[in-house]
């Protein structure tokens, strides 16, 4: 654990550092980075551990987020309230699609999770009352904690509790006896029904936890962003976070943190002005070709690359 | 509810899923043969509009432009074929999400690079652009009957040329077994960058021909692309029969449930929860449908493997 350690410093220290350098724009930048960290570790769980390759997992993300928005624009704003409500409507919603979903296989599995995503998305698009297709704003972040979480900072270090919380409850659930059976499943789902494991029951509480988390991220990019709109939910989202995990590396436990630092902080440096001068708006045109380049060059993922370098 | 409106919308959805069988043939034998994901796909129907849009404007005919469009189109869909999708053949499923992930970005920023992010604009072909009388006294625009004529002609080709000749048998054997059709001495390689020109010629059609009723523009073809998927998983992957159905299905459900749930539901509900649910539910029919469809058979409804 001594990396994390030194992460953990690292991240302490990030906006005090920029505070001291004037540059507060990149604490939020930060905090909305340690936002898709967890979104991706979610998936990771499913996608890198479960072996289930869900491609509607915005649809917990986005879920989550509307639940804190809705509750928001109702005169609900305690993060006690709200936050336990997002996680807990995710978890439902997983339960329900995982339900159906983990009945199929493959690639099946891929296109029946995307299904169950676009519905939702219609769903919320469908809200006129929140905003319809144009999303609604939030009144102001969520009250709670005892500390004014309008301020950037007392908003990333939250941010930042939450996410090393969820990170050490995922590393002792993959270390845990379950971990060990999910992934089991993943690699020989015969063989583990023979054994006794009871597949499905396991492969769906996999799915609901990972569903929990993502509607955790979701509570929060709405807090971050004080609003939110269908495009959370819509299937390129739910592709952008599976693009962090293969790019970090699918089931290695930093696989979906590093992908979410990766790619955040190539899309940020690439659009602004000081990389491509003028082409700057064409910034989406390197990050797919760097995509591209990773795929043909780097097939285990960053964290793959990272450990075939110690290991040599 | 009038008979005209329903006979209308009836080959509205006819047209639409005629279009979405072009592009879901590409897409199901390129996944039924190689088991290749391949989210580009719908770039190649948003370059085939785009070329489309310029040949017109440069040969100033609409039908001297298409076969022009096509061919530019499939040179591109052979040439992607050719440097990047060959190689991932061999990968798994997260690898060819990625990596098309990554082409439709470059495509997106490409196709801006070169013509602008603002729509531009495709005439209907002259000559097309006014309603023609139907029997039964329903009015309907020329251009969509034409659509409808060019999808229906193309269809019946195509499943000519999938189920009557040597090279669609090479096809079919390619996507019901690729082992056993290698073992037997089928290249595998120059057939499948013929398929995935082919493909991609198609698409070029279906954006050429729903240029000029949809916008031109950045992002066409991502929405598409999810219902392209839908028809073939419905239909079964691998299967041309099963797109043929899936589209049309697909087509009719999504058209017809746009226009006449929300009047069925009018009658039922009170005004306000009916102006609501009725688009909400309409837009989400296909996808309960596919969903259904995968629940009930999960091979989907024409499994090409036997």
């Amino acid at each position: 654990m001594k990396p994390a350690i030194v992460l953990a410093l690292l991240a302490c220290l990030f906006p005090l550092a920029m505070q001291a350098m004037d540059q507060d724009f990149y604490i939020s930048f930060a905090t909305r980075v340690l936002i898709y960290a967890m979104a991706a570790a979610s998936l990771n769980l499913v996608l890198g551990y479960g072996g289930m390759v869900s491609f509607g997992h915005a649809a917990f993300f986005g879920a989550g987020a509307y639940i804190v928005g809705i509750l928001a624009v109702e005169g609900v704003s305690s993060a006690w309230l709200a936050w336990p409500a997002a996680v807990g409507v995710a978890a439902l919603a997983a339960l329900a699609i995982g339900a159906v979903s983990l009945r199929t296989r493959g690639v099946y599995f891929i296109m029946i999770t995307l299904a169950f995503a676009q519905m939702m998305y219609y769903v919320f698009v469908s809200l006129k009352a929140y905003g319809g297709d144009d999303g609604v704003a939030l009144p102001g972040r969520s009250s709670g904690f005892g500390v004014d979480l309008r301020g950037d900072l007392a908003w990333y270090y939250l941010v930042l509790a939450l996410l090393g919380g969820v990170l050490y409850l995922l590393h002792r659930l993959v270390h845990s006896r379950f971990g060990r059976v999910i992934e089991a499943i993943r690699e020989n789902e015969t063989r583990a029904a023979a054994i006794g494991y009871p597949v499905y029951r396991y492969k769906l509480l996999c799915f609901v936890i990972s569903g929990a988390i993502a509607g955790l991220a979701g509570a929060l990019i709405a807090n971050q962003s004080v609003y939110v709109s269908p495009s959370l939910l819509h299937w390129i989202q739910s592709g952008t976070l599976m693009i962090m995990v293969i790019l970090g590396g699918v089931g290695r436990f930093w696989g979906g943190p590093l992908g979410a630092v990766l790619l955040l902080t190539l899309e940020e440096t690439l659009s602004g002005t000081q990389m491509l001068g003028p082409y700057s708006m064409h910034w989406q045109l390197a990050v797919g070709a760097i995509l591209l380049a990773v795929v043909l060059f780097a097939p285990q993922g960053i964290a793959g690359l990272i450990a075939r370098r110690r290991g040599a | 509810m009038s008979w005209i409106l329903f006979l209308e919308q009836l080959l509205n959805g006819l047209q639409f899923g005629l279009m979405l069988f072009l592009l879901a043939a590409g897409l199901t034998l390129v996944f039924g043969i190689m088991d290749m994901i391949n989210l580009a796909h719908g770039s190649l129907y948003m370059i085939g509009a785009y070329l489309m849009a310029s040949f017109a404007q440069a040969t100033g005919s609409f039908w001297a432009a298409l076969p022009l469009a096509l061919a530019a189109t499939a040179l591109v869909g052979a040439a992607l074929e050719v440097s990047v999708l060959r190689r991932l053949y061999e990968r798994d499923h997260l690898a060819q999400v990625l990596a098309t992930f990554a082409i439709i970005l470059i495509a997106n920023e490409l196709v801006r690079l070169i013509w602008g992010s603002q729509p531009i604009m495709l005439n209907a072909p002259a000559g097309l652009t006014g309603p023609v009388e139907l029997p039964g006294g329903v009015q309907y625009a020329s251009y969509r009957l034409v659509i409808i004529g060019v999808g229906s002609a193309v269809a019946l080709l195509l499943y000519v040329l999938v189920t009557r000749t040597r090279v669609g048998m090479l096809v079919r054997a390619g996507a019901s077994n690729r082992e056993m059709a290698v073992a037997m001495g089928v290249d595998i390689r120059r057939l499948f960058t013929g398929v995935f020109a082919l493909g991609a010629a198609l698409c070029a059609l279906a954006g050429a021909m729903l240029g000029p009723i949809l916008a031109v523009q950045v992002g066409m073809g991502e929405n598409i692309l999810i219902l392209a998927f839908v028809v073939i998983v419905i239909g079964g992957i691998g299967s041309i029969r099963g797109a043929l159905v899936g589209a049309l299905l697909v087509g009719l459900v999504d058209t017809m449930g746009r226009s006449l749930l929300p009047i069925a539901f009018a009658l039922i509900f009170r005004p306000q929860v009916a102006s609501n649910l009725g688009p909400s539910v309409s837009s989400i029919l296909i996808y309960v449908l596919m969903a259904a469809v995968l629940f009930l058979r999960p091979q989907g409804l024409f499994p090409a493997r036997g």
